[in-house]
């Protein structure tokens, strides 16, 4: 890895040089919504993350998604109470319509325990699935629920970077604002497995994060953050409780990113990407 | 937005692994789908089926990718010359500054549902060699491709069911109009498993003949796989007279039903316009649409009715799904090389399986194939959850 490392930081340091590329993206930050273990909301956990308050670490309480139809209600999943806590969190705090809203949504992987009930069904002697089951299969299945609770017809992009999911959901969501001027809500999300999958994919909780990013310089902003790419070591948060659970939950790897919006003052933190390449995030409140 | 050129592109499906067994079937009408003998299925249905994918021997020092997804992923990697053109745009640019964006639906689940036949009786416990990261995870496909290719730059997967290879071009589109990157590897890798089939069928939208894009009789899908891939980067000034360029990208959510199209096809129609509005064109500049397509009763209805809306009913337009099967997450990567193929050849591929158009829907539906020099091309791709996609193509001259 000290090779592809070392590659990595040749190129940035050329391109650097010649000044080709790496033009800062700077955005300007709206909203925020939190929910995960111990974190109810964005308040609490501005709270935590500034040291104001302890973090006690319990299991994430997800709320019934009353925006939804009530059909839709009884469809759906963990992921999808998730995103609609923390989406009409950040878009509340942004003060928008959230029906006006490009999203991107990103996580680690599927709804877990569907997917643990699809492939029993599938290893059995009947392989009769249920529609139902089917259509949460898919991956972006919250997005698709969203966009039916809110009414949001603008573009929506779901992807997924395993480990890496917040850092590439970040990339996707800063380069459709800064590119296109598209104010973009960014729902980062982790819900956890059911065994026997836990034991391949130990992700113990649901964790989200939404942040509301716009053109920078917004009248709304609370802060503006700038984004490049790094090879420098990820950030550690000084609480271990915190920065367990940081490793725990791919989209917990903003965490980093959310304690210096929390402390109020410039900083940079380098959020996990796909090492050796990291981000570099500057925040400006 | 700025065009950008889409080169080295490839495809493998059931009509046909490359360019040349690819523009051949186009050319003769020949589709692949075929009764479908997949992994002991007991569902009355055909599938377009990559031959030998389980021939195929994963890169030793990538086996913990080693799955169905993986191996037609690399069969895509290593035709029609991608590999040496990966590699000489990486020696141009630098190997981080080249971005993987990949569609997939399904990735190798397979490999999960496989796993989970073989769990242990008493403990319920998954078999040790299941690697659910390299197998499993949707990003999968995006890591094994990075890894191929000893890329460092950044990568991800886009999985919004059946808009994800077409969703990737926008993705990359974007990040090198930021300069984060001067190139993108593009495409959609997905490959057949129980899930897709069995979940079809559930929703009774699997036809038991092949399946029938836009026919007045049609009844369902036939479920195929591929791998479909491309380098995006920016125009220089010399392109050669065969060079095609993404011209523009439009993207539009339906926020109507999980698993049912707008019945007016309101999203599609969204989408198709912001595609035209990307690359400032109007209606009357498109020569062709390769439409989703997917021969349900109501999908194509839907985009029938949007594409009549936007465009009359002179537009020449056709689905290649009954040629190809509905390749979800790869179908809007293998389309889009489809488009390719049709801007370079002037041929505008007739619809397999067809026999009588839709007198419902005002289109000109091609029933067979048209020869005729064309300029810009319009791909659609719609996905469960209401996702939707158009990319705009045209030749360079």
């Amino acid at each position: 890895m000290v090779s592809a490392a070392a590659t990595v930081a040749w190129h940035l340091a050329v391109l650097t040089e010649t000044g080709l590329a790496l033009r800062p993206l700077t955005v300007s930050l709206e909203g925020i919504g939190l929910l995960g273990p111990g974190l109810a909301d964005w308040r609490e956990g501005l709270a935590i993350l500034a040291n104001r308050a302890d973090y006690r670490p319990s299991a994430t309480v997800l709320p019934p998604p009353a925006a939804l139809p009530p059909t839709e209600r009884r469809r759906s999943g963990k992921a999808v109470k998730l995103v609609l806590a923390i989406g009409q969190e950040a878009v509340a705090a942004a003060g928008l319509d959230p029906s006006t809203l490009a999203t991107v949504f990103s996580s680690s992987g599927g709804d877990g325990y569907n997917c643990h009930e699809i492939c029993v069904t599938l290893a059995s002697g009947d392989r009769r699935i249920s529609p139902t089951r089917f259509h949460n299969s898919v991956h972006n299945a919250p997005a698709g629920y969203w966009s039916i609770a809110v009414g949001a017809m603008a573009p929506s992009t779901v992807v997924c970077g395993f480990d890496a999911s917040f850092g590439a959901g970040l990339l996707e969501a800063i380069t459709q604002v800064a590119v296109d001027g598209i104010r973009t809500l960014l729902i980062a999300y982790d819900t956890d497995y059911p065994e026997p999958l836990r034991s391949v994919r130990p992700i113990f909780d649901a964790f989200g994060v939404a942040l509301v990013l716009a053109s920078a310089h917004s009248s709304r902003a609370c802060a503006e953050i700038t984004v490049t790419f790094t090879v420098a070591a990820p950030d550690h948060l000084a609480n271990a409780d915190l920065e367990a659970l940081k490793l725990a939950i791919p989209a917990a790897r903003s965490l980093p990113l959310l304690q210096a919006i929390a402390q109020g003052r410039p900083r940079r933190v380098v959020l996990d990407y796909l090492d050796p390449l990291h981000l570099a995030v500057e925040v400006s409140p | 937005m700025s065009p950008l050129l889409f080169s080295h592109f490839t495809a493998m499906s059931c009509i046909g692994a490359g360019l040349g067994q690819t523009l051949d079937a186009l050319c003769s009408q020949r589709g692949g789908l075929a009764a479908c003998q997949f992994e002991g299925i007991d569902l009355d249905t055909w599938i377009g089926e990559v031959r030998d994918v389980d021939a195929v021997r994963i890169r030793h020092d990538l086996r913990e990718f080693d799955c169905r997804n993986n191996r037609l992923a690399q069969m895509g990697l290593a035709q029609d010359g991608l590999a040496e053109a990966v590699e000489q745009t990486a020696a141009r640019f630098g190997r981080s500054r080249i971005g993987v964006f990949l569609g997939t639906s399904t990735t190798g689940i397979l490999q999960t549902e496989q796993a989970y036949r073989r769990r242990d009786p008493v403990s319920g416990v998954l078999p040790a060699d299941f690697v659910y990261h390299g197998t499993h995870n949707p990003f999968s496909v995006a890591d094994f491709t990075r890894r191929y290719f000893r890329l460092t730059g950044p990568a991800v997967a886009a999985s919004s069911a059946c808009s994800s290879s077409a969703k990737v071009f926008g993705s990359a589109r974007r990040m090198i109009e930021a300069g984060l990157i001067d190139a993108a590897l593009v495409g959609g890798i997905d490959s057949l498993c129980l899930t897709t089939l069995y979940g079809f069928n559930s929703l009774e939208l699997l036809s038991s003949q092949p399946c029938r894009p836009f026919d007045a009789e049609r009844d369902g899908i036939s479920i195929g796989e591929a791998a479909a891939l491309g380098l995006l980067t920016r125009p220089q000034d010399d392109l050669d007279s065969d060079a095609i360029l993404l011209l523009g990208v439009g993207e539009s959510s339906d926020a109507y039903h999980m698993s049912s199209p707008h019945p007016e096809g309101l999203g599609a129609r969204l989408a198709m316009q912001a595609a035209l509005d990307s690359a400032s064109l109007v209606p009357r500049d498109i020569d062709y649409i390769n439409l989703h397509g997917t021969a349900t009763i109501s999908n194509d209805a839907a985009e029938g009715r949007a594409v009549a809306a936007l465009f009359g009913a002179e537009t020449p337009c056709s689905s290649t799904k009954g040629a190809t099967g509905h390749a979800l997450g790869a179908a809007g990567g293998i389309e889009a090389v489809i488009c390719a193929l049709a801007l370079q050849q002037g041929l505008l591929p007739g619809s397999v399986n067809t026999r009588r158009a839709d007198p419902g829907l005002a289109l000109d539906y091609l029933l067979v194939n048209r020869r005729q020099p064309i300029s810009r091309v319009l791909s659609n791709s719609f996905g469960f959850g209401g996702s939707n996609c158009c990319l705009a193509f045209g030749r360079a001259n």
